[in-house]
């Protein structure tokens, strides 16, 4: 009994046990199971996914940047160019203590004041992972010490780099431009028009003057290496690769010995230049006086030299050929003229009495000419010759605003040249020029909510007033002048040359229209423009001893107001408060080939600054003739009042 | 002795079919650790150096008699015991755990033989038992399995403390826990995540919330997961072929020939290479449950059970955590991955199965 109970007992057990054994076989089974589930889709669902991970884990792409493009004159010089440096660069992310390690740095290569700046500067603005430069251009003896030390330096390195430069410095400033370090911003607009993946591994943009406004061009077609590389980012072994494009070469309409000539007889006047060959467009010369040494900018400016030129009074930064807007004064008065002619206004041989002073009918306001006591009686042509004032007072008023808006907008006042400056714009065009003013009805509404009255007409016709122009537009409309109306857009850039297909673009080359000006109206206003220049003119000295004739007209942009009765003294107002002095002019006056404005501010009148600019700049472009060194004030009081 | 009796000696006591599949997966381990390594011989041969000594020591325990076996239960269970306490109070803190003794000569890692020790010792007392079962057996039992537990947990060792946990588990399961308890003890246990949550060290939540999103920690804890991940994705139905893993020859892969040693198969060998190596393992747990059925006594029933039953656990928490849905626990793939003392501890419990099974007849039931 005992002994069957017992054995029952075991079955039972027995029985119970292998029931718990089959709960543990289900239970790996489930196990198993859920292995299965999770492998399939791990290995076959989701493969794909995980294989383009795996891809992207072991395969690296580095960006080869291409060699930007050269910058050349007309003639070939080069205005900017790339030559291969050492420089001395430091990855953040390995440096633990980064003072510190510049400090010890010093100790074996020059670090001067300025570059540790420029490196804090770096540091605000640097993107994810990169090196930055503490210094550059290293001298081989520098590289040989420092490499024998590196050991001592984690996360510094020398690296071999393309840098930009510009030879020629601040006379091209304004022209050339500069790049700089590609800046959140620069990113930012990089990656709204789908350019950034091109710009992987560049550092530099342009960022002014043509370095900004050719920037697809010069910058080229970023090259690929696809190198398989370990978990520690070591590049195992080359996968493939595509090699970069360099930049395209830009060669510009520009003449640098011209420009050189231009800048220098400056002097030490502040103003602009600008140089048109009228039969094409071609700009010969784009001179903004002061300059700036654009190649401190290009890794990064130090705080201090920046807060220099930023602060001058001089403003070195701004581009006046392009951007300063100034009263025309008396240079407006050959397209005054041309206005009258073209309305019937004038005719040629009609002359009016001048006293020294134009009254508005039925007020009682004095509008005064610059010669006390007038210049008697005045035609067209000697109105132009001698500036006379109170003709074009007349002028203007009979005119109306309309016609003279009407007019003036012909010959590109108040508009845009289209010169390729600036910013580039998606529809191809360029973004960097001021407008000038043009005055109007409309616009003085718009603008102080006031009608036009007759009064503001009067200074409008010997340009001031509201009117405002920039030196390029007034080459710009002087060159159309001087190619009997027919107007070609002022180009800096001649030719784009690619490398790779050695094919070369040519930059506008058509007229963009022609005015249809009469013929008889042109060679009055035409004739009296080369009067200017002979005895007689206003800027008699311009001409003097000139194998060629010149065309030309003076003027003066006042920068304070005068009251009515006060007289202008040149040696009473504080210098900054004198007048701009304007000249415009193209030579030979019967086949120009050039044309030009040029722009003195503070000069004073224009027969005796502006032109004698002008002067040099023709001898050398026609004559191949390079002046001696000489300040332009020694000609001073050379010439008649304007 | 003649050759035969050499023969005899050899493979007396030995089970051929458990011999096989664990050869399986022991050359397998050696072939993966030299595409692990690096296409290197260094690991494959110390791998296999350890394997001669585990077989060896496999053999001779399979050559012991099952009431040798039971005795050395408690002595086992004594010295893991008191090598824990010793761990606790004098052992050498490395990576932040306390889990190393060094007795001058050599460190020792006592939670290893714990995973012997403790279901030996369980297995022992309800033998012992036997004929009067009751829930205080089924309590003090419990208790066998918690004090050690507990101090492998403190030191801290989590991954080996559950799995100790559950190979004891498994002893209280098959010596027939009544099935309300295993509930009780299941809902308590949910009730008492948040408790253990708060105890637990920052590193270890960590590991845990990784495998939610391995994603927020890519650099960090969730690097090894995510790379793991990556690899067994990548190895697609058949594998990248032998020797030619990207995650793994090129350093993306950590600890590749130890913990995550299946990472390494997976992208070389693929889906149709993880099939076979899941039938290995299949065969070698279809084996041990067999042996489990045949076992004559209360003892070796649940000596055979527990380990056939941990043995298929580690293997699913080793390729779980691999392949992203266990957390890390630090568990190696057994039999595969680098390493002589898993390698041991595993070989010993094999040793016991192959025991259990030639030595029932000479036992009387």
């Amino acid at each position: 009994m005992n002994k069957q109970a017992e054995f029952k007992n075991h079955q039972r057990e027995i029985f119970h046990f292998q029931l718990r054994l089959v709960v543990s076989i289900g239970f790996v089974l489930v196990l198993l199971a859920i292995l299965l589930v999770r492998l399939v889709y791990l290995q076959g669902v989701r493969h794909s996914y995980y294989q383009t991970l795996a891809e992207s884990n072991r395969i690296y792409i580095i960006p080869v940047v291409p060699n930007r493009g050269l910058i050349l004159d007309r003639n070939g010089v080069e205005l900017a160019r790339n030559y291969s440096g050492y420089t001395l660069e430091i990855n953040p992310n390995k440096t633990a203590d980064l003072d510190a390690t510049i400090n010890e740095l010093s100790k074996l290569i020059e670090v001067s004041q300025k570059d540790r700046k420029r490196f804090k500067k770096l540091l605000t603005e640097s993107r994810d992972f990169e090196t930055l430069m503490i210094r550059s251009r290293l001298s081989d003896e520098e590289v040989a010490r420092f490499a024998a030390q590196q050991y001592r330096f984690p996360g510094v390195e020398i690296k071999a780099r393309l840098f930009r430069d510009y030879p020629f410095g601040e006379k091209t400033s304004h022209l050339i431009g500069y790049i700089g370090r590609i800046n959140e911003s620069d990113m930012k607009l990089l990656e709204d028009s789908d350019l950034d993946a091109n710009y992987r591994g560049s550092d530099y943009i342009g960022k002014t003057g043509l370095e900004q406004s050719y920037e697809s061009e010069l910058h080229g077609t970023t090259g690929m290496e696809q190198v398989e590389v370990d978990a520690n980012g070591r590049a195992v072994r080359k996968l493939s690769s595509t090699t970069p494009v360099s930049g395209n070469t830009l060669a510009l309409s520009i003449d640098v010995k011209l420009q050189e000539i231009a800048e220098q007889s400056f002097g030490n006047y502040r103003g602009a230049l600008v140089a048109i060959d009228p039969n094409n467009g071609d700009v010969l010369a784009f001179v903004s006086k002061p300059g700036y040494d654009p190649n401190p900018f290009i890794d990064g400016i130090d705080a201090q030299s920046w807060d220099e030129l930023n602060n001058s009074p001089d403003v070195p930064l701004n581009n006046r050929a392009l951007r300063g807007q100034y009263p025309p004064g008396s240079t407006i008065k050959p397209f005054m003229a041309l206005a009258g002619l073209s309305f019937n206004t004038r005719m040629p041989e009609q002359t009016i009495g001048d006293s020294g002073v134009y009254y508005l009918p039925g007020s009682s306001r004095q509008y005064r000419d610059w010669k006390k006591g007038g210049h008697g009686s005045v035609n067209l042509f000697k109105a132009i010759t001698v500036s006379c004032d109170t003709y074009f007072y007349g002028l203007a008023t009979e005119l109306g605003i309309d016609n003279i808006f009407n007019y003036l907008s012909r010959f590109g006042f108040g508009k845009k040249t289209g010169i390729d400056m600036g910013k580039r714009l998606e529809n191809g065009e360029f973004d960097g020029e001021s407008l000038g003013l043009l005055p109007s009805k409309e616009w003085k509404m718009k603008r102080y909510q006031q009608i036009w009255y007759p009064g503001d007409t009067v200074s409008i016709g010997i340009g001031q007033g509201y009117s405002l122009v920039t030196p390029l537009q007034l080459a710009f409309a002087t060159a159309t002048l001087a190619n009997n109306g027919v107007a070609y857009k002022p180009h800096l850039v001649r030719e784009v040359r690619s490398l790779r297909s050695s094919e070369n673009r040519f930059i506008a080359k058509d007229p963009i229209y022609d005015l249809n000006i009469d013929p008889a109206h042109l060679d009055l206003v035409k004739r009296a423009m080369v009067a200017v220049t002979q005895p007689g003119g206003t800027a008699v000295y311009a001409s003097l001893g000139a194998p060629y004739q010149i065309a030309g007209k003076t003027g003066t942009a006042q920068v304070i107001a005068m009251k009515q009765n006060e007289k202008y003294d040149a040696e009473k107002i504080d210098e900054r408060h004198r007048d701009h002095a304007w000249f415009i002019a193209y030579a030979p006056a019967e086949h120009p080939k050039i044309a030009l404005a040029v722009l003195v501010e503070n000069g004073g009148h224009g027969g005796g600054t502006a032109a004698p600019i002008a002067r040099k700049v023709l001898d050398y472009y026609l004559l191949g003739k390079v002046p001696k060194p000489l300040a332009a004030a020694e000609v001073k009081e050379a010439s008649e009042h304007d | 002795m003649t050759r035969r009796q050499l023969w005899q000696f050899l493979t007396s006591h030995i089970d051929l079919p458990l011999l096989l599949g664990v050869s399986l997966l022991l050359s397998t381990s050696v072939l993966v650790l030299y595409s692990a390594d690096n296409a290197s011989l260094s690991q494959p041969i110390n791998q296999m150096r350890n394997i001669a000594v585990a077989l060896t020591c496999m053999w001779l325990v399979a050559k012991l008699p099952l009431h040798y076996l039971m005795r050395t239960a408690v002595p086992v269970y004594v010295l893991g015991m008191v090598l824990l306490i010793g761990v606790a109070l004098f052992g050498e803190i490395s990576h932040g755990a306390r889990r190393w003794l060094s007795l001058g000569v050599m460190t020792i890692q006592p939670s290893e033989l714990m995973k012997i020790g403790v279901p030996l010792m369980m297995a022992w007392y309800f033998e012992k038992n036997e004929a009067t079962l009751t829930l205080k057996n089924y309590l003090v039992a419990a208790l066998l399995l918690l004090l050690p537990v507990a101090l492998i947990a403190r030191q801290p060792d989590l991954g080996t403390a559950l799995l100790i946990s559950a190979s004891g588990f498994y002893v209280l399961f098959l010596a027939g826990l009544s099935w309300r308890l295993i509930g009780i003890m299941f809902v308590s246990g949910l009730a008492s995540a948040p408790v253990l949550w708060s105890v637990l060290h920052d590193y270890q939540r960590h590991r845990i919330l990784m495998l939610f999103d391995p994603s927020q920690d890519a650099l960090g804890n969730g690097y090894h997961t995510i790379q793991a991940t990556i690899a067994v994705g990548s190895g697609g139905i058949l594998g990248k072929g032998y020797l030619n893993g990207t995650q793994t020859h090129l350093d993306f892969l950590p600890e590749r020939t130890t913990d995550f040693i299946f990472a390494v198969y997976s992208e070389e060998f693929g889906l149709i290479g993880n099939l076979i190596l899941l039938s290995m393992y299949a065969f070698v747990v279809v084996r041990g449950f067999t042996i489990t059925g045949n076992a004559s006594t209360y003892f070796t029933r649940l000596m055979a059970g527990s380990i056939t039953l941990t043995f298929a656990t580690y293997a699913f928490v080793n390729m779980g955590m691999v392949s992203g849905i266990l957390p890390v626990v630090g568990v190696p793939l057994p039999l595969i991955s680098y390493g002589g003392t898993s390698m041991l501890t595993l070989l010993l419990g094999f040793g016991m199965l192959m025991s259990i099974e030639t030595h029932k007849k000479l036992v009387k039931t």
